[in-house]
């Protein structure tokens, strides 16, 4: 083979000049395929005497593995200057926002609720719920509020029909479960209550959660630890907490609670009238007469039952500074509990 | 109730401060709500004497007047239109300070000289009602510094009392409280009996066991027209009452010191006797606010031989009270039984601090007392001639409690052991006579505690004064209990969060909505209207969400938002009975599909978006359940996109847009959707339960049909499935369109089918076979043209 170094700079010139895989491809098969230059040269050795094929043959495979290997390069170029062409061709703006709905939001009672259904449910609580127009039998005569007790006063209540109320708070729940269930009884009940009230820091709808423990053993002083451990989790800090005497018809020993001001840290400020403390909730020991009308025999069982409004709780834990936005239903103050 | 602090000390052994007091009887269950001085911070201001009052030269409503500080006389500009000669006024002197550090200094005013101010209440920070100079009495002595004169150096306590504390609706019981708090004496005023000058006495009867005791006594010849010392007036007025005249002031008194309400009558105006009796049915009474009452039947009254004269415990009449022409008064000092008279004021529209007392209860043992100390003031002040007392009873008048207290029950409410001394310690301070037994004690209670009836009313006495926050804090104990939970059970905030992740803000609304409203939107009235509404938008229990979150939709369109999507969880109210008020999810949805996107334009939001959305509720539980979407009509819906929703053919709900009528009426702009479903719509979910996999080959087939355009896919749907037999595992609608080429009223529909079977490969001939039957039943049931 004379000419080798001519053939090869051919064929290498050709690999080069190859624009795409495909244009390679036509080169390759033009030396290397079936029909190829270099193939038929190897094609023809069996013309040669037997003596000098092994010389020739090797040297055709010389010129045949160059080429290959220019190729085999030329090709691994251009398909990564392919690749290359088509990641810039296909670059997108990647701060453009994505496709597709994002979550709404629950409303911020809710969400307040759920957080103290979970605190509860923990320990072991169970969720209760009942009807919001409710007898008078449950909402006040069942709970040792007699007909005008003056403690009715405290709750201005809508009238529906001789007999029939919109429920003024979610003790008749308690009622309806202890007259249904043995105890023990550990019970919270959420839910929307009435009071015939419409001012700047009253809402004739709102929302309370309250709580009921019966058991043989209970005391004031577990009344006291629950209560403290709910409100220490629910503010997620250890807070000053204070016990006030007072008086509800339905419990005795009564109790109003006070939290030191989480505005203030206990200093003083508009929020708690500068008295460095915020009343959350009432709480008390089951009072004989309420379990004497729940069927439950209050010289072997005691209780205790705390209630708390959800708004006055959701206020202070996201500083919404007026009660009524609860019930606009405004989304921009929505979304801000997402 | 208003206390004024310097009056209390006057029965304490040891004066209080207002603060210390303050934070003390808060905790102990009297809370106070304010702590507020007497008067606003001033001084300077003297009592000052009108000499002179004479027009401003240059200012109608500017009079110059000349007034003596005592010592000389000044001229001094004011613009009270009650400045007049003769009147005693506070004085504020040149260099007086006025609450918010206003100071007082010559002036010329409009061109006249002026050398101090004369003075309204409200400039010296005084509570009195009325516009103008504050009037003094006309023996005020000129020139005395009027802090001194009126006492103004006292803190007011603004006490708010639960229910159960009517023995501390009086100076006494307030007095006898804070003493047993602190451990001190009580310092009581002797109150010796005024012994009779005259032989007169009311002829009383008690008709009715509501009033049980009756104490009443004549005075004649007394001065009606006498001032009431100033004193009185000041302490009336720090408490909040009004000075009426002498006569009231002192039953006023009385009941402020004493916690005793009174009456007065002028004998003049009594026929006979007086009585306590039940009022005649449509017997008339006008009252001393001069309102006519129509009492009814269960109402106590004071009467005479001849008719009511009095609301018992509520509000004397105004025939038979006292005047300036009044000489002979009857003095009243009854006890009313608390349950009777509770709600009656409020019955006739009335609350008064008599009936605010009588309703809370008052000493059954205090009646006679309060009529000594009223005598002793009147003859003080009005003069006149007292007669004997005369003292009615009935059997009605409560006896004496006593009270078992177990010191263990003490323990056991409280989870902490006190010493028996303290506990008997504390009970004697509150008034209590303790005898030992072998559990603890019997207690005989005060007859002023009337709150105190068990032994768990003890217990609550001793927590309190012993301090609720010395008592100790312990974590419940209870048996570890794991309770069952249903697995199938969906819960509400499934479904919530369920609609929150599809972009929905949840709203809470007023279960009272607007009756017209909800009327319109319903056609159909609420089923329960509440009595009495805060507004009377506000009057109909809902029967559907619908009424509220369209309100809220409103709002927000108005505050400028251009796409809402809320729903909301409630009870709607169907009856008054428990079952009548179920638990509904409803949502509503306008403006476009999605969020504006750069990627294109969007599109309203349609039928399909919100039917999208109740299917992914119902899909939370729906597992193996028949659930349909009919076309059916609701008043509220479009009724070409209105659709009733069943599961296992109970109707659950409805979806559909908002009637364009109503949509018109509410000036909503676009297209609104609204659902709504009971909760839970579709019951339990289902426990899995699994079934062997396939590993041979699916096949899947399309089928393109004409119909009739108002063929409903599912019914199609539904034919194809009984058509397909056992093996079709999937059927979907992937296309729907209509169209010229398809000929008038029809449309076309493409299914995919995808066949399987659990064992082996399907033939072509066997799906072949299937299709076969399939576009035959289509063609027999619809008139179905399959596509090519």
């Amino acid at each position: 083979m004379d000419n080798r170094e001519a053939w090869v700079a051919e064929a290498l010139a050709a690999v080069a000049a190859a624009g795409s895989v495909a244009d390679l491809e036509q080169v390759r098969v033009g030396w290397l395929g079936k029909k190829g230059r270099v193939t038929e040269l190897l094609k023809a050795l069996g013309q040669l005497p037997a003596e000098e094929r092994p010389a020739a043959g090797a040297e055709i495979n010389v010129v045949k593995e160059q080429i290959q290997q220019a190729i085999t390069e030329r090709r691994d170029a251009l398909e990564a200057a392919a690749i290359g062409e088509r990641l810039s061709r296909e670059r997108v703006d990647v701060s453009l926002p994505g496709r597709g709905e994002l979550p709404g939001s629950l409303h911020p009672v809710t969400r307040t609720i759920r957080r103290m259904r979970a605190f509860f449910e923990q320990a072991g609580f169970d969720v209760a719920e009942g009807p919001e127009i409710e007898t008078d039998y449950y909402n006040f005569e069942a709970l040792n509020i007699p007909a005008h007790h003056p403690a009715r006063a405290m709750h201005d209540t809508f009238y529906v029909d001789e007999g029939r109320v919109l429920r003024t708070h979610t003790s008749p729940v308690q009622i309806r479960v202890m007259q249904s269930a043995q105890p023990p009884i550990r019970i919270i009940c959420p839910g929307r209550v009435y009071r015939c009230d419409s001012d700047v820091t009253h809402t004739p709808m709102f929302h309370q959660v309250e709580g009921l423990l019966v058991d043989e053993h209970t005391s004031f002083a577990e009344l006291k630890g629950v209560v403290q451990d709910f409100l220490a989790a629910f503010f997620e800090k250890p807070l000053g907490v204070r016990f006030r005497p007072s008086y509800f018809p339905f419990t005795e020993p009564s109790a109003e609670v006070d939290i030191e001001c989480v505005i203030c840290g206990g200093s003083g400020c508009r929020v708690c009238k500068h008295s460095g403390w915020l009343e959350v909730m009432g709480c008390g020991m089951v009072h004989p007469e309420v379990f004497r009308h729940a069927g439950i025999d209050s010289d072997r069982y005691q209780g205790f039952a705390f209630g708390m409004g959800v708004e006055r709780l959701a206020m202070l834990r996201y500083g919404v500074n007026d009660l009524r936005l609860f019930f606009e239903n405004d989304i921009d103050f929505l979304k801000q509990f997402a | 109730m208003q206390v004024s602090i310097a009056w209390l000390n006057e029965w304490l052994e040891k004066p209080v401060a207002a603060d210390a007091l303050a934070a003390q009887l808060t905790m102990a269950g009297l809370e106070v709500d304010a702590v507020v001085p007497a008067a606003g911070a001033f001084s300077g201001v003297v009592v000052g004497e009108i000499l002179s009052c004479d027009k401003h030269p240059e200012a109608d409503r500017l009079r110059v007047c000349q007034v003596s500080d005592g010592e000389k006389t000044l001229q001094v500009v004011c613009g009270a239109p009650n400045a007049a000669a003769g009147l005693k006024v506070p004085f504020a002197t040149v260099g007086a300070v006025l609450p918010g550090d206003k100071k007082i200094g010559q002036a010329k005013l409009r061109g006249v000289e002026s050398f101090g101010m004369l003075c309204g209440a409200s400039e010296l920070g005084i509570d009195v009602e009325g516009d103008g100079l504050f009037v003094l009495p006309a023996d005020a002595p000129v020139g005395e510094n009027l802090r001194a004169y009126l006492q103004l150096d006292d803190t007011l306590l603004e006490l708010d009392l639960t229910p159960n504390r009517g023995d501390c609706l009086g100076m006494r019981g307030l007095a006898r409280e804070v003493a047993a708090l602190n451990d001190m004496a009580l310092c009581e005023p002797a109150i010796p009996a005024v012994p009779a000058t005259i032989d007169a006495v009311p002829a009383i009867r008690l008709e009715s066991a509501a009033c049980p005791r009756y104490a009443g006594r004549l005075i004649r010849g007394v001065n009606a027209k006498a001032p009431s010392p100033l004193w009185m007036q000041e302490r009336l007025r720090r408490a909040g009452i009004r000075s009426i005249d002498a006569i009231v002031d002192v039953t006023n008194y009385i009941m402020l010191e004493l916690g005793q309400p009174m009456h007065a009558f002028d004998v003049a105006k009594l026929e006979g006797g007086v009585c306590a009796r039940m009022a005649r049915k449509d017997e008339r009474l006008v009252l001393l606010d001069g309102s006519e009452k129509t009492l009814s039947a269960d109402t106590l009254v004071i009467a005479d031989d001849n008719k009511a004269l009095a609301i018992a415990g509520v509000m004397g009449g105004e025939h038979s009270g006292v005047s300036e022409a009044t000489q002979d008064i009857l003095l009243e000092s009854a006890f009313f039984d608390a349950i009777a008279l509770a709600g009656k004021a409020r019955q006739y529209g009335l609350h008064t601090d008599s009936s605010h007392r009588f309703e809370r209860g008052v000493d059954p043992q205090g009646q006679c007392r309060a009529i000594e100390r009223a005598t002793r003031l009147l003859l003080d002040i009005v003069g006149g001639q007292a007669g004997p007392v005369v003292l009615v009873e009935s059997a009605a008048v409560p006896a004496d409690v006593t009270v078992g207290l177990r010191h263990d029950t003490i323990t056991r409410v409280l989870g902490v052991t006190l010493p028996h001394t303290e506990v008997a310690a504390v009970l004697e301070r509150l008034g209590c006579q303790l005898s030992a037994t072998g559990e603890g004690w019997q207690v005989a209670v005060p007859s002023w505690r009337f709150d105190i009836r068990r032994e768990v009313d003890l217990v609550e006495e001793v927590a309190r004064v012993y301090g609720y926050n010395r008592l100790p804090v312990a974590a419940p104990r209870y048996a570890m209990q794991l309770k069952p939970q249903s697995e199938t059970r969906v819960s509400e905030d499934r479904y919530r969060d369920c609609l929150v992740d599809r972009g929905y803000r949840e709203a809470i609304t007023y279960s009272f909505v607007d009756p017209a409203f909800q009327q319109r939107l319903l056609g159909r009235p609420a089923a329960v209207m509440v009595q009495n509404p805060i507004a009377s938008d506000m009057a109909a229990m809902r029967l559907s969400l619908w009424p509220g979150l369209l309100k809220a939709v409103l709002g927000n369109l108005h505050r400028q938002q251009q796409r809402v999507r809320l729903f909301e969880i409630g009870l709607v109210f169907e009856g008054q009975e428990a079952d009548q008020q179920p638990r509904r999810i409803a949502g509503v949805a306008c403006g476009l599909a999605q969020e504006p996107h750069w990627g294109g334009k969007g599109r309203p939001v349609d039928f399909f978006d919100a039917k999208g959305d109740v299917e992914a509720l119902l899909a939370l539980s729906g597992a193996g359940r028949d659930i349909r979407f009919e076309a059916a009509v609701n008043p509220s819906l479009h009724p070409g996109q209105s659709a009733c929703i069943r599961v296992d053919g109970q109707v659950v709900g409805w979806v559909g847009a908002l009637h364009p009528q109503l949509q018109q009426q509410l000036e909503l702009t676009g297209a609104t959707y609204l659902f709504e479903l009971s909760l839970n719509p579709s019951g339990s979910g289902k426990l899995p339960s699994f079934k062997n996999l396939s590993r041979f080959p699916e096949t899947r087939r399309d089928l393109a049909l004409v119909l009739d355009s108002t063929v409903p896919a599912q019914a199609v749907a539904d034919a194809m499935r009984e058509l397909a037999g056992e093996h079709l595992k999937a059927l979907d609608v992937f296309d729907q369109f209509t169209g010229a080429e398809l000929g008038e009223n029809k449309k076309s529909l493409g299914f995919a089918m995808v066949f399987q079977h659990p064992e082996r490969t399907l033939t072509d001939e066997e799906i072949t076979s299937v299709m076969d039957r399939i576009m035959q039943g289509m063609s027999d049931r619809f008139g179905a043209i399959v596509r090519t």
